[in-house]
């Protein structure tokens, strides 16, 4: 599974792994959405660490996500990016959501 | 520009399979690595021939299957050419398509953002295509890292 989902309090946190492009993003963003509309989660974080290579289908799979989280009121943040993801979600101005902290952090 | 002999030459031909997005941009990626490119070069070109070839399977060959032809050729001093080619629907209006987060693809998530990338990420960007024929998509990026 190019995907590990696990729910604590108020933050759901999605493992991502692989390379994500137009024949990977489909599936993650089936399992992604799914967990997301059972937790209701106030935070999601999408960690990047296990992601070996990111294109343009990458950027809708956040986009989309920052959309559902926006509905739900809640917040998206992107964890552990590679450099070459670095370079493509600055590309498409995402750069505002990746963090280094973790959502308990943030509150702070 | 004079004529110049590429120094060497590769050709690859598969089916517009989604699956085969990750085979091609490695593919390329392997060809090149006699040229000792740096990361950051690789994963621009990588990232590029990605882009080239998602556009051909979510939209040249939207409802289809069809073959994607890519010719890679190396030239003198670590210059890379790559052209991705279909026969599928063609680009009504290329200019268009090329303008940032413009997509006709509403229903996956697409960000629109394909064509920008490949601009950004490579050196040149060349589009030409024909309603009902096809598309030719012509990349190019000097290698410049190690030892040169």
């Amino acid at each position: 599974m190019p995907v590990r989902i696990s729910a604590d309090g108020r933050t759901l946190t999605a493992r991502l792994s692989g390379e994500i492009d137009h024949h990977t993003a489909g599936e993650l963003r089936q399992e992604i959405d799914l967990a997301v509309e059972r937790t209701w989660p106030e935070y999601l974080v999408l960690d990047f660490n296990g992601v070996t290579f990111m294109d343009s289908s990458g950027i809708g799979l956040v986009m989309g996500r920052l959309r559902l989280m926006k509905e739900l009121s809640g917040e998206i943040m992107i964890a552990n990016a590679s450099k070459q993801i670095k370079k493509v979600m600055k590309f498409a101005g995402l750069e505002k959501l990746l963090t280094t902290k973790t959502p308990e952090e943030m509150e702070v | 520009m004079p004529y110049q002999k590429p120094v060497n030459d590769m050709k690859l031909e598969f089916e517009s399979r989604s699956s085969n997005e990750a085979f091609a941009r490695s593919a390329v990626a392997a060809f090149l690595t006699p040229l000792d490119p740096n990361c950051e070069e690789l994963a621009d070109i990588r990232t590029a021939v990605s882009e080239a070839v998602t556009n051909c399977i979510v939209h040249a060959y939207r409802d289809c299957l069809g073959p994607i032809y890519i010719h890679v050729k190396i030239y003198e001093g670590g210059r890379v050419v790559i052209r991705v080619k279909d026969k599928g629907c063609g680009i009504a209006d290329v200019k268009r398509a090329m303008e940032p987060l413009f997509t006709t693809c509403e229903t996956e998530e697409r960000s629109g953002l394909g064509f920008s990338i490949m601009q950004s990420f490579m050196d040149k960007l060349r589009v030409r295509s024909e309603l009902g024929a096809g598309t030719v998509v012509t990349l190019e990026k000097s290698i410049v890292s190690k030892g040169r």
